[in-house]
């Protein structure tokens, strides 16, 4: 729909100009609608690719510093611990919790993290020595576990907003297509209709002149009265 | 898109990592083992031995089977292994985060998620 070459064809009558006035007004306003949609996502989703880019970095130095407190619980507990917390691990005590955000009508899910009370599968761990630097440890890797839960978030609504503002730019477009395409249908269908009618009746008008006609050079007759019963039946017809 | 059913149930974290970064994450209490019938752990140790299979076996797990993870944890090195599943996942849910470990520093150039976001850029 661009350019003077292929100008759509419309019969140049008040009312198609009025019908074509309120679709372009339409048109208009679902479009900045929808580009309005597409640039606070678009805004957003920059935000975030940018806190990405950050808290990745921020938990490069997180897991490094959680990494060497564990050695020194190593050092501390004197052997190693891995295998005993895997065999005494139970029940979570770190868990997620989802929210939502709305963003111009697209729900981000976000995680949030929460420790549940009471339960502590690693009473044991560093009972006889080391258990300040276990629970030191815990701490820093509990602090770890966050950043990367927000980490999580900023992901998951990384992915989800790729997806959604692909699908709005898209539509932008197809919907467009899709409505002209189905007005031309439409469009065609009623050309078609009328064409079907207009025939009929010039078809039906030449038959009834030549009927006339025949009418007149013959004067009347009774086969004649028959035929024009007949062609009477056919303009019933429509 | 997501809908409330996908993410509401999801409570836990799930880790694929080598010995040090899954004591250290059990440490801070994400470890989780569900009931006795089946008792699925929520973590996968991986050392010098561990077939890749089975790395791909855990992560289709706590990726697609189990409907109660909201984040998978991996291991940099880890994921290098399965680099071609980790780079055609994308879903949202649950969410694969690659994490740095002691012996291998956190390199963002092999991020699948950055990576996606450079090409975006263009860069």
């Amino acid at each position: 729909m661009s350019g003077a070459g292929d100008r759509e064809a419309v019969f140049p009558t008040r009312q198609s100009l009025g019908l074509m006035k309120s679709k372009l007004k339409g048109a208009e306003t679902g479009h900045s609608l929808l580009k309005r949609k597409s640039e606070a996502l678009t805004k957003r989703f920059r935000e975030i690719t940018r806190r990405i880019d950050e808290a990745k970095r921020k938990m490069g130095r997180v897991m490094q510093v959680a990494a060497f407190s564990l050695a020194e619980v190593s050092y501390a507990v004197g052997g190693d611990i891995g295998y005993q917390i895997q065999e005494s691990a139970r029940q979570a005590r770190f868990r997620l919790r989802t929210k939502q955000e709305n963003v111009s009508g697209v729900l981000l899910p976000a995680f949030e993290s929460y420790q549940t009370e009471g339960n502590n599968d690693f009473g044991l761990t560093g009972l006889g020595k080391g258990g300040q630097q276990v629970q030191r440890c815990r701490e820093t890797y509990a602090r770890a576990v966050e950043t990367l839960v927000e980490l999580a978030s900023l992901q998951t609504a990384f992915v989800i907003l790729d997806e959604v503002i692909k699908v709005v730019n898209r539509r932008d477009i197809n919907s467009e297509l899709d409505e002209l395409d189905r007005e031309e249908f439409y469009r065609l269908k009623k050309v078609a209709n009328k064409k079907q009618r207009d025939t009929a009746a010039a078809d039906a008008e030449l038959k009834k002149k030549m009927q006339a006609e025949d009418k007149n050079s013959r004067s009347g007759g009774g086969a004649a009265a028959d035929i024009l019963a007949e062609n009477e039946d056919d303009d019933v017809i429509f | 898109m997501a809908s409330t059913a996908d993410y509401k149930d999801r409570q836990f974290l799930a880790v694929i990592g080598d010995e040090d970064s899954v004591t250290g994450l059990l440490l801070a209490g994400i470890g989780h083992v569900t009931d006795p019938p089946d008792s699925q752990k929520n973590f996968l140790v991986v050392d010098n031995k561990t077939e890749t299979s089975a790395i791909e076996a855990a992560f289709e797990s706590f990726t697609e089977q189990r409907k109660d993870i909201g984040i998978v944890l991996i291991n940099q090195h880890i994921a290098e292994k399965i680099r071609h599943r980790i780079d055609t996942y994308t879903a949202a849910f649950p969410t694969v985060l690659e994490i740095p470990s002691k012996e291998h520093p956190y390199d963002p150039e092999k991020d699948s998620v950055l990576r996606r976001v450079r090409r975006l850029f263009g860069e």
